[in-house]
This record gives C-alpha cells, sequence and structure tokens, in this order.
C-alpha cells in the first residue's frame, strides 16, 4: 500500500450523525466483483437530491469529509470505503466511528480521525464559511492541523505504523508462519474441518447414525413458490 | 488458580498465536464463513498477490445476500458474475459452498449454527456485520471488511486489539408475549446505536439462560446495532442440546472432550468488566422502532414521539430527521400505522422457531387486503423443516409468499426491496434509510408482531387480533 505521513487538503462538511455504512454505498452496488470505481456509487441516495454538499461546485476537490457522530455504523462492506476513497477523500474527521468502518478504513489508508463533537462543529463552521477551510492529517504526529490550531487525535499504534511505511499487512503476518503452525498443532482435535465434499460425507453420518426428517422434497424451481 | 477472568478474556487467551507488547495479539480463527458479497476482491487480492487459501478446511462459503428467493434461475447479469465469481474462487481454491439449489444453502449465519459448525470456545469470522450472531454458542464472533478476508485466506489469522468488556445483565421474568427481539431493542435503546462501540458484549442473567439457542442467536445478533464488536452467551446445557447429533458436531470420545473443555467457558466469580448494564425484563412490551436508527423504540402501545421532549439536542435533530424521513407526526398511535409490507425473514429472525412463532399467529387468519406478506426462510433447512411441519400451508392459506432462502429483503440487494415510500413491518436488525429500498421506511418488529401486523394491516401484537 502506498504510505500515508502527511496529507493537506480541504474539508467538506456532511452535517449527519449516524451516518451509516448502507449511506455512504447502497447495498445494490455491492453487487460488483471489483475494489475500485465506486465514486458513483458514493452516497448515492443523497447525490439525487438537490443541494447535496458534495455535489456542490465549490466543494470539488475536497479531501478530508467532516460528519457528525458515529460515522460509519452498521454493516461491514468495506465498498463504503473503496467509495470515499474513490471519490477522492485521505481523511473522515467524525466523532465516533464504526468499529468495522474503522478498521476497514485504515486497511485502505482512509484515515479516521475521531474528535470532539465542539471540535469537529467548529470545523464544519469554518468548511462552511466563504473562505473554506484547509487541513492538514499529521499520521506521523498525530496532529489535525486547521490554521491558528492542532487538535491531537489517535489510531490504532500498528495501523499507524503500517500505513507510515506503506506495509503489506499480510506479508507481515506471513513471516509469522513459524508462530502460525506452532499454534496449529495444538488445536484440540474436535474443531470442525469442512473439506470440499464435506456435504456429502456429513450427509452420509448423518443417515447412518439417525435417519432425520430432513429428507423433505425441496422445490427449488420457479414452482416451488407458492403464493 | 489464576486471576478470576471473563469468558471474553478466556475466548481470546486461546487463540493467542503472537503478541506484541502493548499491541494487537495475532489471534488465530477457527471457522471462516463467506458469501458472494463480500468475497470477491478478497480472492483477487490473493491471486494478485501470488497466494493461495492456507486452510481451505476451516472456510464455508454460501450463496445468500445476492439470490432470488423466487426462484433458483431467475438472476440479474451483474448478480450471476458475482455468483459465479464465487463459485470460481471456491473451486479453484478448494473451499466448500452450498450454492443457490442446495439442500444446505441460506443465510452464512443460520447455516452455521445449523450444521453444528459453530460451537463454543472457537473464534469465527465474516465477512458481514452480523457475524455476532454466533456468540450465542460462546464463540468469539465478529465482522470484518474484505482485507481482513483476504488476510484471513491467507492466514487463518488476524491481528486485532482486545476489545473492552460489557456485562449485560437481563434480570427477571420475560412475559410470555415478548422475546429476544424486544431484550436486544429494549438494549440498544437505552445504550444507543453506537453505546457498546470498541466492546465485547456477554449476555448474562436469569433471563438469557431460559432463551433457546434461536432466541440467543437473534439476541447476539444485533450487537452489531448497539455498536459492539461481538456479542456472546456462556454454554450451557442448552448449547450442548442443540449442538449434539449435528452433521460437524464432536462425535464419541472427541464429544466427551469438547464438553469437558466447554464446561470452562464461563466468568469467574469476581471477574471484572468495563462497564456494566442492567436491564429488567419483566416490565417489556412488544417494542417496535419508529425511527431510521434501531435506538429510535418505543412499545407498539405507546405513539410515536415528539422531538421537543427530548433533552440531548443531537437526539433531538435525529429525531426530526428520523420523522421527516419516515413520514411520521408526533403525537400518531403507533398501533395507527398502516403498512404495506410484512418481512419475516434475515439473520435475525429467519430460523424455524420464528416462522413457527409467525405461523401461530397467522393459523386460521388472513393478511388484509393492501398488506403483502413475504416469509423468507434462513435457511433451505429451515424451509424442509417448516414444509415438514406445514407452516408453508398456513403462510399459503393466509395469502403469505413462502419463498426461498436469502437475505431478501433485509438488504434490499436483489429485488426484494420496497417500492417508493412503502412503510415495512420487517423482522430484520436494520431501520436505516434506504436499507429496503430507495425511500423504504422501516419498523423493526419480532416475528408474532410481524404476524399480526399482516393480519391487521397496521402495526399490531397477538393481543390485539380478535
Ligand atoms: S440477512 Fe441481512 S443482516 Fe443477515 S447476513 Fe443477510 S444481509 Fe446481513
Amino acid at each position: 500500500m502506498e504510505p500515508f505521513v502527511e496529507h493537506h487538503g480541504r474539508a467538506v462538511a456532511l452535517r449527519r450523525d449516524d451516518v451509516d455504512t448502507d449511506q455512504i454505498l447502497p447495498a445494490e452496488f455491492c453487487k460488483r466483483v471489483t475494489k475500485s470505481g465506486y465514486e458513483d456509487a458514493l452516497f448515492a441516495r443523497w447525490r439525487a437530491e438537490d443541494g447535496f454538499v458534495l455535489e456542490q461546485p465549490r466543494h470539488a476537490g475536497a479531501t478530508v469529509l467532516l460528519a457528525g457522530r458515529d460515522f460509519g455504523i452498521g454493516s461491514s462492506r468495506e465498498h463504503a470505503v473503496w467509495a470515499l476513497r474513490d471519490w477522492g477523500f485521505r481523511a473522515v474527521v467524525a466523532t465516533g466511528f464504526g468499529d468495522i468502518f474503522r478498521r476497514n478504513a485504515l486497511n485502505n489508508g482512509l484515515v479516521p480521525v475521531d474528535l470532539p463533537t465542539p471540535v469537529v462543529e467548529e470545523l464544519m463552521d469554518l468548511a462552511e464559511s466563504a473562505e473554506g477551510l484547509r487541513l492538514t492529517v499529521d499520521l506521523r504526529a498525530g496532529l489535525l492541523r486547521r490554521p491558528g490550531g492542532e487538535h491531537p487525535f489517535t489510531v490504532d499504534a500498528r495501523a499507524r505504523a503500517r500505513l507510515l511505511e506503506g506495509q503489506d499487512v499480510i506479508a507481515e503476518t506471513l513471516l509469522r508462519t513459524g508462530d502460525i503452525e506452532a499454534y496449529e498443532a495444538g488445536r484440540p482435535s474436535w474443531l470442525p474441518e469442512i473439506p470440499r465434499g464435506a456435504f456429502d460425507l456429513a450427509e452420509q453420518r448423518l443417515q447412518d447414525e439417525a435417519p432425520l426428517q430432513t429428507e423433505q422434497r425441496l422445490r427449488t424451481d420457479a414452482a416451488g413458490v407458492s403464493r | 488458580m489464576g486471576p478470576a477472568r471473563t469468558l471474553a478474556e478466556k475466548l481470546w487467551e486461546r487463540h493467542v498465536v503472537a503478541s506484541r507488547p502493548g499491541g494487537p495479539d495475532l489471534l488465530y480463527i477457527d471457522l471462516h464463513l463467506t458469501h458472494e458479497a463480500t468475497s470477491p476482491q478478497a480472492f483477487d487480492g490473493l491471486r494478485l498477490a501470488g497466494r493461495s487459501v492456507r486452510r481451505p478446511g476451516l472456510t464455508l462459503a454460501l450463496e445468500d445476500h445476492n439470490v432470488a428467493t423466487t426462484a433458483t434461475a431467475v438472476l440479474d447479469p451483474v448478480s450471476l458474475v458475482q455468483l459465479d465469481t464465487l463459485r470460481r474462487n471456491c473451486a479453484e481454491q478448494g473451499v466448500e459452498l452450498y450454492s443457490v439449489g442446495h439442500r444446505r444453502q441460506g443465510i452464512v449465519h443460520v447455516v452455521g449454527p445449523e450444521l453444528g459448525l459453530v460451537q463454543p470456545g472457537m473464534t469465527i469470522v465474516c465477512g458481514d456485520s452480523h457475524t455476532a450472531t454466533h456468540g450465542a454458542f460462546g464463540a468469539l464472533a465478529f465482522g470484518i471488511g474484505t482485507s481482513d478476508v483476504e488476510h484471513v485466506l491467507a492466514t487463518q489469522c488476524l491481528e486485532i486489539g482486545q476489545p473492552r468488556t460489557l456485562a449485560v445483565e437481563f434480570t427477571g421474568q420475560l412475559p410470555p408475549e415478548v422475546g429476544a427481539k424486544e431484550m436486544i431493542l429494549a438494549l440498544i435503546a437505552r445504550i444507543g446505536a453506537n453505546g457498546a462501540q470498541g466492546h465485547l458484549i456477554e449476555y448474562r442473567g436469569d433471563a438469557v439462560r431460559g432463551l433457546s439457542m434461536e432466541a440467543r442467536m437473534t439476541l447476539c445478533n444485533m450487537s452489531i446495532e448497539a455498536g459492539a464488536r461481538a456479542g456472546i452467551v456462556a454454554p450451557d446445557e442448552t448449547t450442548l442440546e442443540y449442538l449434539r447429533g449435528r452433521p460437524h458436531a464432536p462425535a464419541g470420545a472427541d464429544w466427551d472432550a469438547a464438553v469437558a473443555d466447554w464446561s470452562t467457558l464461563a466468568t469467574d466469580p469476581g471477574a471484572v468488566f468495563d462497564r456494566t448494564v442492567v436491564l429488567d425484563v419483566g416490565g417489556l412490551t412488544p417494542l417496535v422502532t419508529w425511527g431510521t436508527n434501531p435506538a429510535q423504540t418505543v412499545p407498539l402501545a405507546a405513539a410515536v414521539p415528539d422531538p421537543q421532549t427530548f433533552a440531548d439536542p443531537l437526539e433531538r435533530a435525529s429525531a426530526q430527521k428520523a420523522l421527516a424521513y419516515m413520514g411520521l407526526r408526533p403525537g400518531t398511535s403507533m398501533r395507527d400505522l398502516a403498512i404495506d409490507v410484512v418481512f419475516v425473514g434475515s439473520c435475525t429472525n429467519g430460523r424455524i422457531e420464528d416462522l413457527r412463532s409467525a405461523a401461530g399467529v397467522l393459523r386460521g387468519r388472513t393478511v388484509a387486503a393492501g398488506t403483502r406478506m413475504l416469509v423468507v426462510p434462513g435457511s433451505m433447512q429451515v424451509r424442509a423443516e417448516a414444509e415438514a411441519e406445514g407452516l408453508h400451508e398456513v403462510f399459503a392459506a393466509a395469502g403469505a409468499e413462502w419463498r426461498l432462502p436469502g437475505c431478501s429483503m433485509c438488504l434490499g440487494m436483489n429485488t426484494d426491496r420496497l417500492e417508493g415510500v412503502e412503510r415495512c413491518a420487517s423482522t430484520s436488525n436494520r431501520n436505516f434509510e434506504g436499507r429496503q429500498g430507495a425511500r423504504a421506511r422501516t419498523h423493526l418488529v419480532s416475528p408474532a408482531v410481524a404476524a399480526a401486523t399482516a393480519v391487521a394491516g397496521r402495526l399490531a401484537a397477538p393481543a390485539d387480533l380478535a
């Protein structure tokens, strides 16, 4: 991944609390099998409404999103993070984030900046002012800098270290394969395994041990759906 | 004897592969469930990096989010590509997959437990936030994004920080007309839609011990709606009873060894939680959401609240927005709300007990004119059981649609979606804006309330029906 050390950019205010990932990216866009090209789907429902803030020409090119309380709650869909990133955002400033969203964001180089509500509100006012607002997200120092001030923020220490260096998380874990193998050697014998074809084996065992009543005529064709 | 530990701590410790001082632990994942919607990019990432699945036998794939529920063949081309991609990826990497039409197909969180794959003491992840469902078995189960899915496929591990612990103590006796859905909605209403952020909830107390496995799954399922990473219930006799004889449950000597091990999976007396919430269930009545997050809940007998009565300015603003979206006026009695569509299904309430509960209310009655009711079993197994009991005939006789399993109207990814501003009573888990359709209005309810509502054509509890 590309390293993230410091980012300087314009901020835009989304004055909404509890923005969930269904709103960031509605489910119908989760049908795609790609990992990029989601900018058209970002906040799709709201963008269809007149005057939505991201559609205002004066906010074109903004790279820092300011939002209210508890941003990114709900569904685990990483597509929401991809859409924000594809739109051009490099950081989201909010009060509280959904846990899974926070993790997904860090996995994609989108920095979640968690700050108290009064600070975020002040930043929103500035972003909406005629002059607009430029912010610097300094991940190395853990500071959000604005003209005339700065606000400390924290992100998960490991994720931060990885972002600063642009490390591949999976490659790092694979370096610990020895530890993983040692752990696997001690796992209890009864833990389930599902080899390909397991279903047939499991059915076999069920029939051997206890003939169940599950052998129903399962009608899976159109005719099977009764109205 | 070491220091007293919580169940969450015990589950965590037994899966630590390696740890860094003060840093996140590398945790071993015993079971990975996956599906078509959040996995294609993960398999792609593997391929691009020249990696393969480390333990294909510890991953099970299902088709659920994006399948049609009217017939196995009806799919738009985009959805077909997604299903084909999953099939290709699973074949290439040796991962077991239950496709549409397969006797074991269904929603990941319904099928995993049914097969006996979910057992006490395990770690379970899935690219879906409702993975918390599996905590009902005393397993550590949480939802992950696609990058983490790729990580688990490649390494069978995740590097993750230990969550804080929250004890939720349900005291008192659960009244007969309410159940797990009311318990979890009441909790979320109390602590807020992100009130358990960063925490793992352990559900405790007699009211929890009295719940069936199905009900415990409903309870744990919606932990994420409280913002929690996961929810767990310590295993007991009810858990063993459910597991015994299931296809992947341990058998013979393995069973005895497993049971001995599982009996240690409880919070020690004197163990300390970071937070505790106590909630008496004795006075619970049927609940229904009125807003656009699951914390916006009132008793069915109540009225739409007036935002002006909310002290917190944030809550007030949020309530105003929610009412505008939901097309509601303060003071309107919830029972007066006419309902266009009733949805019974999802990983929250699409199990056999839920269908029995809905059918119990519907038997001998009919769905109101002007109201449509969809019953979508959580899995082929649930569907088979329901048909063996004749429940499908009850639904059909009442005028409800009896469908094939899938996520369906829970997230509106397939064609099961609300049109325009239709109002829906739904047994699913999210009443978010646009979740069930672009402008859809969702009221979350239990299966019994859903069925009574279908009959009345307005929000109603079974006791309201003549
Ligand atoms: S039923 Fe709904 S909540 Fe459950 S897995 Fe499917 S989409 Fe997610």
